[in-house]
């Protein structure tokens, strides 16, 4: 099973759930949020495997280019531009669909590659950990992604997925057979969770809700997940000690006291997952 | 001659955007009819790459001159090897705009603005 922990909202702890429900199920972990990417800070897992993530772009070959201008017009993504008396490539901005080359009359497109990002992967204490990683300055995360996903093994893993609902969440959302809504009990965390929870139904996989930072009263989540007859897992309460614990790169389930909560997080999640 | 006006409506009044790529759209005005067309900016509505294709559909009207704000890398870039001109301005009337070109009142734009900040 692949399960994708998401929240619409950013800084709701998508990373401190599913590095804690990793490590207290022993399931591997998988950092999917590849433009900020912060699970490993916390497991610290040695790295044992790394590659890079190449991407595709056009390169044009200014002997055979009549400058008809036929790429440029058929790109969606404004990655090629006619100028002058050259047609403009901008690497970043392609997609690598292949337009393209398809409409060039005199064959004057090729493509090359170029690495936007790279993979890792380790383990600690027997728990797989896997992260891609977009450099710095790029603009599409998909394409790490998608190879990050892709080529995971057969066996259970936790999808720490970037925040919102953009196509990112989307691509990672592509791979999960179930997922996770984390969200915390404020106006934004509930406006953006309404979000994630349309996109997860377009999925059509098994959902549930966490809410973090929870001040242990009734709340506008926990009665929107009651009228909406979602099911609330359970809760992770707001505590100084907590967000203490997080800014010295620890783990919460370290600590005894929540320990026992994702415990009891677990045994929720095996039981609705049948795991 | 024809330069194009980034702006934020359709007539010679309205106000010039210094926003290159995210304009609502460009006046064109033509030095030989003496005339102006409105063209609607595809930029604005690209989910990427907003400069090139502003910079695509003036290229495409033959413009010569582009008053604006800043531009972006990309659009710069284009703006150079098309062989046009490209002067900053200030958010005022945009026929005043084209009278501060004709009396050499506006600076050249000889270096790409960074990435994404038309406000600026």
């Amino acid at each position: 099973m692949k399960v994708a922990i998401l929240s619409g909202k950013g800084g709701t702890g998508k990373t401190t759930v599913s590095t804690n429900l990793a490590m207290t199920l022993g399931v591997s972990y998988v950092d999917c949020d590849v433009e900020e990417p912060n699970g490993f800070i916390f497991l610290n897992p040695s790295i044992q495997k790394c590659e890079d993530v190449f991407a595709e772009y056009p390169i044009i070959d200014r002997e055979k280019c009549e400058l008809c201008g036929a790429c440029a017009k058929v790109c969606q993504f404004h990655a090629l531009a006619k100028a002058g008396k050259e047609i403009v490539a901008f690497e970043k901005l392609c997609h690598d669909c292949g337009a393209c080359k398809l409409v060039c009359k005199t064959g004057a497109i090729a493509y090359t590659k170029r690495s936007i990002g790279k993979l890792e992967s380790g383990s600690v204490k027997d728990v797989n950990c896997y992260r891609g990683i977009l450099n710095v300055g790029e603009p599409m995360a998909v394409p790490v992604i998608r190879r990050l996903l892709g080529n995971l093994p057969e066996e259970d893993h936790f999808i720490d997925c970037p925040p919102g609902t953009s196509c990112n969440v989307e691509s990672a959302l592509k791979y999960a057979t179930a997922a996770i809504l984390v969200t915390e009990p404020s106006e934004f965390g509930l406006h953006d969770l309404k979000m994630a929870v349309e996109l997860v139904k377009l999925f059509k996989i098994p959902y549930g809700i966490i809410i973090n930072k929870d001040d242990e009263k009734e709340n506008i989540v926990k009665s929107y997940c009651r009228e909406n007859k979602i099911l609330l897992y359970g809760t992770v309460p707001y505590s100084m000690e907590a967000a203490a614990f997080y800014s010295k790169g620890m783990m919460l389930c370290d600590d005894e006291f929540h320990k026992r909560i994702f415990d009891q997080l677990a045994n929720k999640i095996k039981e609705a997952f049948a795991w | 001659m024809k330069i194009a006006v980034s702006a934020t409506g359709q007539n010679k009044e309205s106000l010039l955007d210094r926003r290159f790529g995210r304009c609502d759209y460009f006046l064109v005005f033509d030095t030989v009819t003496d005339d102006f067309k409105v063209i609607g900016n595809l930029g604005v509505a690209s989910g990427q790459g907003a400069g090139i294709a502003a910079a695509s559909q003036l290229i495409d009207e033959n413009v010569s001159i582009i008053i604006t704000g800043n531009l972006g890398p990309n659009a710069y870039e284009l703006v150079e090897k098309a062989e046009m001109k490209a002067y900053s301005c200030e958010e005022i009337p945009v026929f005043g705009a084209i009278e501060r070109f004709h009396k050499n009142q506006l600076p050249e734009i000889n270096a790409a603005g960074n990435a994404h900040h038309g406000m600026k």
